[in-house]
């Protein structure tokens, strides 16, 4: 056992997790981590806010699928990364960050830069460690990681008080660590799953409802065995879009307040739903009662308290939903069940898909929604990364941008935080350097985040902004004409700032576009380009997001073009 | 619904913000709510009355066993369970007759008698919530001065 200081073992503790590199922002009451993250293997990539930096570790999770890691130093540092916590563990995505803290005898006397971010982050972690002896460092960085990744994975935070991270102890490094109260998987019910099956079987309109779930466990290749082999549709949530590749002749869709019509016709004729790994958000299924109306829903989970908390299911399987679907297609392909594709429900799902294709109205101008997002699916390759912010860019992306490659597309969809895309793609560039990286993002929610640019330009993570320019907080203003009787306030954004220039100002390239072909072009700049490019697109600002499903009410009640 | 939940935690600084947080951020209700160490220095045991519908109850029950810092979490039977709460009542004392009165009252409930003084009598009892309720409404009519109450314990009977 050798003796080192808290924070040496803290770089250790990272090293044997196999963390590459860190996101954060230095402070007093981490520095001396800091000391040792300079003689460490370790990368650090420096944000201009902490927020940032959490949003950073957060997309680095999202795609591969290993925690990622943030700094921060006390107080207002620690403060600053709440949001990120709380988006990362609505969206149950790996995360740990690591926090300074005031020394252990100034706890609780109001020191400088003290503040008690255990118990703030407490509702918004899935747990929270506070070292108090620089000897817990090694466990607590096991035990962290274990947790974040495992199971539903989630948000954890450790907050290191100063003189923990100064003290040294002799230290030992656990291989493993067990937690008595965790138990992060259960083993699928088989025989709840011959039920599901049999449901399935002698439903005359099945319906397969993928979620987030689904792109947590990578279970990509068993949901499309097991929709092949049933001829099942599958429409997904916003979050589980792209669990299943969208130009599927299986695949219908995200569901929900801004999702195809297609899907929600679908989803609201269906008799039985497979879902899985979902939540059943307010957001996808519309008003709870309605939803679950003349349905049977089988629920596949890996987390039991999802079960009946939305939504009453009449089977459900707790457990990885990789590790269910293989048993469902295991079963499937023993009983040598196989449905024609010449079934009447298939056909009737193709000809809504057909029909909603010819018949919705999109608007009609050279740079709508509609057409810079098919543009932008056109050019990308299709293993690029997107990400998105939070607003009607994001709802465009949804309707408008198909994901071929499953488990390229991530949004902020539970918390729904602005600001989250660009950063997140940063921490998707870091994961993946190999792939083309864009957020589509909206002028409103780039500026919350838009400073990641130096990030960006001076680490080397170029990613592309692909930002749907209206001036305005588009969602806000959408809701302000519709139910607001057009009082608008507080959404026009007066063109400032000029986008291309603000690129500029950080060293990245700047291109404002004015008509698809220039789009086309500005995106191939983009994609061969050493340095983050701000595409800015000008778009109609009273363009709205359709179709749209008010809050509060059913599927059934799209509001759609007129 | 009343329900009684027996809920076995590390014994640990922080659990109980933790599992009354739980209930305020999920919006459930806590009844009452008493915890003590067991024969297990390494657990604590939380016992929890709670209100609600048969679909939130259940809710909390999972939420709470999704906790990481939960060992166990059960939901008693009130008919096979032992439960039980202590309270003490200060009670006013306006007249000589009510000492009789009170003293009465306190020996048809079991509940012993403290700090009797001229004007004011204090009693203390440890029986059901209901019991209690019951014993606090006859009290009422010589204006109760102050109350303090433990919360529920509760243990099933013959193990598990």
């Amino acid at each position: 056992m050798e003796t080192i200081s808290g924070a040496r073992a803290l770089m250790k503790a990272l090293e044997k997790e196999g963390v590459k590199e860190v996101f954060g922002l230095p402070g007093g009451a981490n520095l001396p981590m800091y000391d040792e993250l300079y003689k460490s293997n370790i990368r650090h990539i420096l944000v201009r806010h902490e927020q940032s930096a959490a949003h950073m570790a957060d997309g680095f999770g999202r795609v591969s699928r290993k925690a990622g890691v943030c700094f921060a130093t006390s107080g207002p540092g620690a403060t600053n990364i709440i949001t990120g916590l709380a988006t990362a563990q609505a969206d149950s995505s790996p995360m740990v960050a690591i926090t300074g803290q005031v020394p252990v005898n100034m706890i609780g006397r109001d020191a400088f830069q003290e503040s008690d971010i255990i118990g703030i982050a407490n509702p918004v972690v899935k747990y929270s460690f506070q070292p108090r002896h620089a000897s817990e460092i090694p466990t607590v960085v096991k035990k962290g990681f274990y947790i974040a990744e495992t199971g539903r994975p989630g948000a954890v935070l450790i907050d290191i008080p100063k003189d923990v991270q100064q003290n040294e102890a002799p230290m030992e490094f656990p291989e493993e660590v067990k937690i008595r109260g965790y138990r992060p998987w259960t083993d699928p019910d088989v025989t709840a799953i011959e039920k599901a099956i049999e449901l399935l079987l002698s439903s005359s309109k099945p319906v397969i409802l993928a979620g987030g779930g689904v792109i947590i466990s990578g279970a990509f290749a068993e949901l499309q065995s097991l929709a092949e082999m049933l001829m099942i549709p599958v429409v997904t949530t916003f979050k589980g879009k792209g669990a299943f590749q969208e130009t599927h002749p299986l695949s219908v869709g995200p569901i929900g307040m801004h999702g195809h019509a297609e899907a929600n016709k679908i989803m609201t004729e269906a008799d039985c739903v497979l879902a899985i790994g979902t939540r059943f958000s307010d957001r996808s299924v519309g008003k709870f009662e309605e939803f679950e109306r003349n349905l049977k829903i089988i629920h596949l989970d890996v987390d039991p308290a999802e079960i009946g908390k939305n939504q009453t299911t009449s089977i459900a399987v707790v457990g990885d939903v990789k590790a269910s679907l293989r048993i469902f297609v295991r079963l499937l392909l023993q009983k040598a069940t196989k449905k024609s594709d010449h079934n009447v429900w298939f056909e009737h799902v193709t000809e809504v898909k057909e029909y909603w294709k010819q018949n919705l109205k999109l608007h009609p101008g050279e740079l709508s929604a509609a057409k810079i997002l098919r543009k932008l699916r056109e050019v990308l390759p299709h293993q690029s990364i997107v990400t998105t912010e939070v607003g009607q860019h994001q709802m465009w992306a949804s309707l408008f941008y198909d994901v071929i490659h499953p488990g390229t597309f991530f949004s902020s969809t539970g918390l729904g935080t602005m600001g989250w895309g660009f950063p997140a793609a940063i921490g998707a560039k870091a994961a993946r350097p190999d792939l083309p990286v864009v957020d589509i993002a909206g002028d409103g929610s780039f500026n919350m985040t838009e400073n990641s640019l130096a990030t960006s330009v001076l680490d080397n993570l170029p990613v592309i902004v692909f930002l749907v320019n209206n001036n305005t907080l588009g969602m806000v203003a959408q809701w302000q004409r519709t139910f607001y009787d057009r009082r608008m306030i507080g959404v026009d954004q007066k063109r400032c700032p000029d986008y291309v220039k603000l690129a500029e100002s950080y060293g990245a390239q700047g291109i404002r576009v004015g008509n698809l072909e220039e789009l086309g072009n500005a995106i191939k700049t983009g994609l061969k380009s050493d340095v983050a490019t701000v595409i800015d697109i000008p778009i109609d600002p009273e363009e709205d997001v359709l179709p749209f499903v008010a809050p509060g009410t059913s599927l059934k009640d799209m509001i759609l073009p007129s | 619904m009343w329900a009684i939940l027996s809920i076995l935690v590390e014994n640990k600084p922080g659990i109980l913000f933790k599992v009354t947080h739980l209930f305020r951020s999920r919006n459930f209700n806590i009844d009452s709510i008493s915890v003590g160490t067991t024969q297990n220095p390494e657990f604590s045991k939380m016992t929890i009355t709670t209100i609600g519908d048969e679909k939130q109850i259940e809710q909390i029950v999972k939420q709470l066993d999704k906790m990481i810092d939960t060992i166990e979490v059960k939901r008693l039977d009130d008919k096979k369970t032992v439960y039980r709460e202590l309270v003490l009542f200060r009670v006013k004392v306006s007249k000589a007759s009510d000492t009789m009165e009170i003293n009465n009252i306190a020996n048809s409930f079991g509940a012993r008698i403290h700090d009797a003084r001229k004007d004011s009598i204090m009693l203390e009892l440890t029986a059901t919530p209901d019991q209690i309720d019951n014993l606090q409404e006859l009290l009422s009519k010589y204006e109760i001065l102050d109350i303090a109450k433990t919360g529920v314990a509760a243990l099933q009977r013959g193990g598990d």
